[in-house]
């Protein structure tokens, strides 16, 4: 009676572990170098932690504990770093990836729309081409882009050189892409001027982006019943009509989740700024990712790095928070 | 007939757009002008896409060192030389295309491969068995992605830095942070954590693991639970069930997984270019990069474009065979989560 009771307990108790078992690998690995990394960055976060500190880490007898220094100095612009002010990539940082969906998404939707048009010729070819930027590396094509809007040898350059002859102008075009500092459009978005080289990176990511709106809102398309459109001509509605009373509600659900993922990634771009404009001219298209890697990498002030790191970390559990709740609307809206 | 009025007076292009979007209305065709202001508008937008991958693969097939002076988007001649070169001698540094290769497959093969493998069972845990902690320790697996690779790079950097293998006077051995040559002895630096690519690779781990949990997860959710249900009323045990029922059954699910981990590690800059100081170590991303604009004074742009393409193409192929499952993947399996 005993005995049966202690291993009926023994069964119930492996029971009750085995999920734990089937964690331990992945938390175990990610204890060691994931989580454990987190915290060591908060901790140093605090410190001024330099490169003379990188052999002992935190037993190395320079190091001090600052308090919110780092953090201070981030926001107040005290780094002594030219042309940095925390506020002001913040905004640009928002406004980049935010016009970037803005404009991928409505592309995406109305190419997407054009190609589903009934009896439009070489469809299966506009389709299997226009995925292309989808499938190129976007490393890579950072790398390519960079070279187009080189300003000596570029292609850019070279196309509108060559388009105006077309008007009668010879002389070749000469337009320094990444270093003009005075922006086209003065004052158009207050506090953070956009430079020639935000509208470069803006062309090039475009590229890049609406092609794969495209291929989702092609899939949510053609995923709504033909049915609702025939009933609607019959109810006499025109075109317009259907396209914002049917085919937009019904995209809804697929283009939220898609423009958010957008939003995520051109949020933390760092190819793009990197490769093509490395945050200049006088930091106008810095990403917060970007001056991350600037800050370990030629800086080497890791304590700040750190404390930028943490900053970066509450920017995007914000932003999550924010979008979460968007995604979930949407969500809701499908299922009512 | 009425409706037919009210359009006309709508915005043309509105209209031009909107018509037939389901795709599979009635079979009426398309009016002639209709169709050829369609056909403009998609080949304008074929040329728009087809530009930047016509310029450097017209660039890539060119034998001339030169930089560019016209633009030609349609390669005149078809010469190898640029390829032949870069395969022979990629960088300024004695190091072979082969190496470099080398370099980037154990690191984006090996942080797919390392990831699928510890994530998969935390990932059936997460999406099938019940625990007390789950809602707590999904939370602790999800914050990490909320960092960008930029912001864990920093202690990463700090913590690898710190274990290296030096030699000591006197032939001694010493394995820091445990051992030390003593005294003010600083011992030749042997082996350095965060300069080799075993390093970087731990630190690509570090958030790719992450992701690899939460994608399988979403796709194990999409697996319906039928078979499993009839495997247990059979009298399988969990573990069973785990390696009979799921496993095959998750299989293609976790080629695509470690296919997205390829792609995506197969293109890592960030920490190979902050970690990595010895050519000997570099990846074929960071060649690239060393290619491109401003450090690339004496690199000819034609083989600048030969190496873009050799780059891109392993991706593209990998891509196009998986584009339907990719794409699902990232819109439903990833964001509902």
């Amino acid at each position: 009676m005993e005995i049966a009771k202690s291993s009926k307990k023994k069964t119930q108790w492996k029971r009750a572990s085995l999920p734990y078992f089937y964690l331990l690998p992945a938390f175990l690995v990610m204890g060691v170098i994931t989580f454990y990394p987190l915290i060591y960055q908060l901790i140093i976060s605090f410190t001024n932690f330099e490169s003379k500190d990188l052999l002992l880490g935190l037993k190395s007898p320079d190091l001090q504990f600052i308090g919110f220094k780092n953090y201070v100095d981030i926001f107040t612009a005290a780094l002594p770093v030219e042309n940095f002010n925390f506020f002001r990539v913040l905004e640009f940082n928002f406004w980049w990836a935010l016009s970037n969906v803005m404009l991928h998404v409505p592309a995406g939707v109305l190419i997407a729309t054009l190609l589903n048009t009934e009896g439009l010729w070489l469809k299966r070819i506009y389709r299997a081409i226009y995925i292309l930027p989808v499938v190129v590396p976007p490393l890579v094509v950072a790398t390519v882009w960079t070279n187009i809007f080189d300003e000596r040898y570029g292609a850019m350059n070279q196309l509108l050189t060559s388009i105006g002859t077309y008007f009668g102008n010879t002389a070749p075009v000469y337009i320094r892409w990444f270093e003009d500092v005075k922006p086209p459009i003065p004052g158009f978005l207050p506090g953070a001027p956009l430079t020639l080289a935000y509208y470069a990176m803006m062309v090039a990511n475009f590229w890049l982006g609406w092609p794969f709106m495209s291929v989702v809102a092609t899939g949510a398309l053609q995923s709504i019943p033909r049915d609702l459109y025939e009933a609607a001509s019959i109810d006499g509605a025109t075109g317009t009509q259907q396209f914002w009373g049917i085919t937009v509600p019904l995209l809804r659900p697929a283009m939220i989740p898609a423009a958010v993922y957008g939003f995520t990634l051109s949020f933390n771009l760092f190819n793009f700024v990197f490769f093509m404009t490395g945050g200049g001219p006088a930091r106008s298209t810095e990403l917060l990712v970007t001056f991350a890697y600037n800050l370990v990498r030629n800086l080497r002030w890791y304590g700040v790095a750190a404390a930028f790191a943490v900053i970066i970390f509450v920017v995007a559990l914000i932003v999550f928070l924010i979008t979460n709740r968007i995604t979930r609307a949407t969500q809701n809206y499908q299922e009512a | 007939m009425n409706s037919a009025k009210v359009e006309t007076k709508k915005n043309p292009i509105v209209r031009l757009l909107t018509m037939n979007t389901s795709g599979q209305t009635s079979g009426r065709s398309l009016p002639l002008w209709r169709q050829i202001l369609l056909q403009i508008i998609c080949v304008a937008i074929l040329l728009s896409v087809m530009f930047p991958i016509m310029y450097i693969v017209t660039l890539s097939f060119s034998p001339k060192t030169t930089r560019p002076s016209t633009l030609e988007l349609i390669p005149k001649e078809i010469s190898f030389i640029a390829y032949q070169q870069v395969l022979d001698r990629p960088t300024g540094n004695p190091v072979t295309f082969i190496e470099l290769l080398k370099n980037s497959v154990f690191l984006s093969v090996g942080v797919g491969l390392a990831a699928l493998v510890i994530a998969v069972t935390a990932a059936y845990a997460f999406s099938r068995l019940k625990f007390k902690l789950r809602e707590i320790l999904m939370i602790l697996v999800f914050i990490p992605l909320l960092m960008p690779a930029v912001g864990l790079s920093t202690p990463l950097y700090l913590l690898l830095n710190q274990i290296q293998i030096k030699q000591c006077a006197g032939n001694q051995v010493a394995i820091q942070p445990f051992t030390s040559c003593g005294g003010e002895a600083k011992g030749k630096l042997v082996f350095n954590l965060r300069d080799s690519l075993l390093g970087v690779g731990i630190a690509m781990t570090a958030t790719a693991l992450p992701f690899a949990v939460w994608n399988l997860k979403g796709y194990l959710d999409t697996i319906p639970k039928e078979l499993e249900e009839a495997a247990a009323i059979d009298g399988a045990d969990t573990n069973q069930t785990f390696w009979q029922i799921v496993i095959p059954l998750a299989a293609p699910q976790l080629a695509v997984t470690f296919f997205l981990g390829f792609i995506g590690h197969w293109q890592e800059f960030v920490t190979t270019w902050l970690f990595l100081s010895q050519p000997k170590d570099y990846t074929l991303a960071m060649t690239l990069y060393n290619m491109t604009g401003q450090y690339a004074n004496s690199v000819p742009w034609n083989r600048f474009a030969a190496m873009a393409v050799i780059v891109a193409l392993p991706v593209a192929i990998v891509y196009i065979g998986l584009q339907k499952q990719i794409v699902g993947g990232l819109t439903t399996g990833g964001v509902k989560g």
